[in-house]
């Protein structure tokens, strides 16, 4: 019987030898590995031509590379954001919708309600605004410590969507029409019905943003993180400037969080406060503790999740909201550290074959 | 505008935002509690509350037998009836919150603290064949059967999982929290009988005014809320201070292991601890009714955040605090509509909040449950 | 007497109506062991965190190598020559070894978040300094071999120089370490006085509070005795020893405290 209560046991045993096999590679099949994955990404809106595994992937109602673009790859972006200040840092933010709500204003703001810039010209502006939003929410409140800090996140989330709703100049609760699309490259013509170029220009970021985060987290500034998470007075103690990194944290995430809304905004082309409610935030941060809070890849595979999963599983619509929120509860009861903790030393194969002995002896 | 209007417009905000500010503050006593025992945010305390709102619906409804409308008008009681009826709807959705902050507990903490029994077991292992099988009938009758006849061994297996006792990272039990949250709002939401719109309560209280305060009409059930809120919170407080419980409830606050060294059961201790915020819930839950006769399955959701705003501001882990929290943040919200325009309600709630932690990190009061100063 | 580093002038520390310490004067010279020690409750340790900035104490100042440490947030303390270790362990647990003890070696260093997206030559030499370093620290300490196991997998020992290497990797010119012998048995405490005669004789000025006598005694060049939040002693081991009060405090004697 105990066969069925360690149902979870494959799936987890499965990823930890994915894992296991990964570290073995050399340098050279590495980069071979990383460049199939890539080319398999950038041709994903195509998977549902493939047979057996088309139907399977196939999101029911919405087309598929729509789901790709307006829910994966937002999220994915989002969660790598989120990773670095929660993740990393320890920083627990709540309110992390808001700046991807300031991210898509912006270029709102500047393409189409107050002014006539490219899309292409809004994007660093955007994501220089979210920082400085980072900068004005992490300076006073960084000091306040864990829970303090959540509901302090929570309430400026609020604040940024409230505001937007309530402000003329924002466009109020009618929101903001005629944003700017991205200017047609390569042949890739970025129009209204075809959500394949904006997929292609989303993975893209994706990329360049896991290529950033990578090499600041294998920097002093990522174990400063990684030490303030851990224990921040023995991080001060080591001369770790807390403060200063906490807001660094704060101002990456923001701009990852401002640039999904750059990207979301030039795909739409219509926002209003309600696509910044609260709830986005919880999601967000269910998409990176779910996937494994800490490890980039852990957060990507958490935004894929929680983006992909309710869409394919449209047929019971009205459940599936109760289902996530079950299965988030089941995650973390038998999976507490997420589906792809972060592995932390050398030493997990032998940790890994002693857990499976202990199992064995029971 | 003519001075004797702001005046009387003040009082009138005055009454409204205390009574609105009660609520607040009985809810975040359940935050409150909660953090001080186990140092977590029990984001699902707002569903507890969405469920005594349920509590008090049914019991009008379906135990006393109350229509929403007589002959066209509101079913009012009066004298000993209307006492009688109050009481009972009180004390039906202390219950439901009571019952379910205890099984929530159970279900979504308990496990992660290494420490999970059978009543999380089969709770979680029916939710689990419950949503397995959703994938392939969307029935909820034969979901249900199914779940039924499957949860015995699974749970068997989850409790040999649970044996194994591992305390999970904290971030965890927030989002187990987030989770349970969310289930129970959209569980009310799917199978309740009027899914996600809103169900009207019996209005069984004639909101008369009984006294003028400075020339503004003071309804009953403002005044009862605000009696009622301050009465269950004394009650709460004396719980805590003088009963053999309570003093549990404050070692543990102060520090877990020590007590569970000497002898303090912590599992009861915590169990007591959900089902005094749960009670507390279920009070504000029948307070709100009585005054906005309505509920919904995603009522819980922003006042929950206005409860536990209402927590941290008055200083989180502090039961006065809950109680200042929760009438300073009706207050402003209510005084700052009327300057700013209501639409700006949240806006002014959360910018006090950040003023006052800025200058007082750990809210007016501070954190201090275990420190006794009750 | 030779050069003074750190100048522990009358220093008072309050707690509300307690006092902890109360107008403890101590000197430290450079390249001395000096040990700190006391029964438990004598103010050791808040001793040890006036000194590395947990607390400001309430009268008296603090100078570090003539400058004082009034005012200096903790990491600045850190880099000003003052680094510790905690008698608690408190290493940075979901860390490598070598990465907990990188952590120290960047305190010393400059390159941001811009060096690390661009990885400037700075960032890049910062960064193998900083490597090299640290494993060169945990050999010193002997432990290299589980350079890259997690700090919370290895054994109780390990963590305890783990946690001297780490200090020992923020260039600190005082070390301070916090009864690094709790818990270990004769051999590991005869260890760890060879370690830090070794520490000292690399130039550090090392402070040492520790409630095992023996380890004090042996390695300590002079020892101060605190009883009470008072120092009732300072001196050679040996004077030390024999010191009457010191004998009353540690056998428990009346000493008016009540």
């Amino acid at each position: 019987m105990s066969t069925i209560g360690n149902a979870f046991a494959p799936v987890r045993d499965a990823f930890d030898s994915i894992g296991d096999a990964f570290h073995r590679m050399n340098q050279w099949q590495k980069y071979s590995f990383y460049a199939i994955v890539i080319i398999a990404l950038y041709l994903a809106p195509f998977w549902t031509d493939i047979p057996v595994i088309g139907p399977i992937v196939d999101t029911p109602g919405t087309q598929f590379s729509t789901v790709l673009n307006d829910q994966v790859i937002i999220f994915v972006l989002v969660a790598l954001g989120l990773n670095v200040v929660v993740g990393l840092a320890g920083l627990l933010d709540l309110g992390y919708v808001g700046f991807y709500a300031v991210g898509a204003y912006v270029t709102a703001i500047l393409t189409s309600a107050h002014g006539n810039l490219p899309w292409l010209l809004s994007l660093p502006i955007a994501v220089v605004v979210s920082m400085l939003f980072g900068v004005i929410l992490g300076a006073p409140t960084l000091r306040l410590r864990g829970d303090y800090l959540a509901i302090v996140t929570l309430g400026f989330g609020e604040i940024i969507r409230l505001t937007a709703k309530n402000m003329d100049w924002l466009g109020a609760s009618r929101g903001i029409s005629n944003i700017k699309k991205p200017p047609s490259i390569f042949g890739l013509k970025f129009g209204v019905i075809d959500p394949k170029p904006y997929y292609y220009l989303g993975l893209t970021l994706v990329l360049i943003v896991v290529f950033v985060l990578h090499r600041i987290e294998y920097s002093r500034v990522g174990r400063a993180w990684v030490a303030i998470r851990e224990d921040e007075d023995a991080a001060e103690l080591m001369g770790v400037h807390t403060f200063k990194f906490k807001l660094w944290a704060f101002t990456i995430g923001a701009a990852v969080g401002g640039l999904a809304g750059v990207h979301y905004a030039g795909k739409v082309g219509f926002i209003n406060p309600d696509n910044f409610p609260l709830q986005l935030s919880i999601l967000f941060l269910a998409a990176v503790v779910l996937g494994g809070s800490g490890n980039m890849y852990g957060a990507i595979l958490g935004g894929v999740l929680v983006a992909y999963v309710p869409e394919r599983l449209r047929n019971f619509a009205d459940k599936r909201v109760f289902v996530f929120g079950v299965v988030l509860v089941l995650m973390m009861v038998f999976r507490p550290e997420g589906i792809l903790p972060k592995r932390v030393g050398d030493e997990h194969k032998k940790r890994q074959r002693s857990s499976q002995n202990e199992e064995v002896a029971q | 505008m003519p001075d004797w209007l702001i005046i009387r417009t003040f009082w009138d905000l005055t009454v409204t935002g205390l009574a609105l500010g009660s609520i607040y503050a009985l809810v975040a006593l359940g935050y409150t509690l909660v953090y001080g025992v186990l140092r977590l945010i029990n984001f699902a305390h707002s569903e507890i509350f969405m469920v005594g709102t349920f509590g008090s619906l049914l019991a009008s409804s379906q135990f006393l037998n109350i229509p929403l409308l007589e002959d066209g008008n509101y079913p009012y009681r009066a004298g000993m009836t209307l006492i009688f009826f109050l009481v009972v709807i009180l004390i039906i959705a202390m219950v439901f919150s009571g019952i379910s902050a205890v099984l929530l507990e159970r279900v979504a903490y308990r496990p992660l603290r290494g420490n999970g029994d059978s009543i999380g077991a089969v709770a979680l292992a029916f939710l689990t064949a419950f949503i397995v099988s959703l994938i392939f009938i969307d029935d909820t009758q034969v979901n249900v059967i199914i779940s039924l006849v499957l949860t015995a061994p699974i749970a068997y297996s989850y409790l040999r999982i649970f044996k194994r006792g591992r305390k999970a990272p904290r971030l965890a039990f927030l989002i187990s929290a987030i989770g349970a949250s969310t289930a129970i709002a959209e569980a009310v939401g799917v199978w309740g009988t009027h899914g996600r719109d809103q169900y009207q309560t019996a209005r069984i209280l004639e909101k008369k005014t009984v006294f003028n305060l400075f020339g503004t009409d003071v309804r009953i059930d403002y005044v009862i809320v605000i009696v009622g809120a301050l009465l269950m919170m004394t009650a709460l407080t004396l719980f805590v201070n003088k009963t053999r419980l309570g003093r549990g409830v404050r070692a543990v606050a102060q520090d877990a292991e020590t007590s569970r060294i000497l002898g303090v059961n912590v599992d009861m201790i915590i169990i007591v601890t959900f089902a005094l915020g749960g009670v507390m819930a279920g009070g504000a839950a029948m307070l709100f009714t009585l005054v906005y006769d309505q509920t919904r399955f995603n009522i819980g959701f922003i006042l929950g955040v206005k409860s536990f705003t209402a927590a941290v501001l008055g200083g989180i882990g502090n039961l006065k605090g809950a109680l200042l929290g929760g009438l300073v943040l009706g207050l402003v919200e209510n005084y700052g509509s009327a300057i700013f325009g209501g639409q700006w309600k949240d806006v002014i709630a959360f910018t006090v909040l950040l003023v006052v932690l800025m200058f007082r990190p750990t809210g007016l009061l501070g954190e201090s449950l275990g420190k006794a100063r009750v | 007497m030779s050069e003074i580093l750190l100048d522990f002038n009358n220093v008072t520390m309050q707690f509300g109506g307690v006092t902890a310490l109360s107008e403890v004067t101590l000197q430290i010279s450079r390249g001395e062991i000096l040990g700190l020690i006391g029964p438990n409750g004598a103010g050791k340790t808040t001793c040890f965190n006036v000194m590395t900035g947990v607390y400001a104490p309430t009268i008296g100042s603090v100078t570090f190598n003539g400058q004082s440490l009034a005012g200096l947030k903790r990491f600045e303390i850190t880099k000003a020559g003052i680094a510790r270790t905690f008698q608690n362990i408190r290493l940075f647990s979901e860390m490598t070894a070598v990465e907990n003890v990188m952590v120290g070696a960047d305190a010393r260093k400059k390159s941001s978040v811009g060096g690390a997206i661009l990885r400037t030559p700075r960032q890049r030499r910062e960064e193998n300094e900083s490597r090299e370093r640290s494993m060169e620290l945990l050999k010193f300490m002997g432990i290299a071999d589980r350079a890259h196991n997690a700090a919370r997998n290895l054994p109780y020992g390990y963590q305890r120089r783990l946690e001297i290497a780490r200090a020992l990797a923020t260039e600190p010119q005082l070390l301070c370490l916090d009864e690094p012998a709790a818990g270990f048995n004769p051999a590991e405490k005869q260890e760890l006085n060879e370690l830090i005669l070794k520490i000292r004789a690399q130039g550090y000025t090392v402070l040492l509070i520790e409630h095992d006598m023996n380890v004090v005694m042996k390695v300590s060049d002079r020892v101060a005795v605190l009883d009470f939040g008072k120092k009732i002693a300072d001196g050679l081991p040996d004077q030390v020893r024999s010191n009457p009060d010191v004998i009353a405090a540690y056998l428990g004697v009346d000493d008016n405290a009540s």
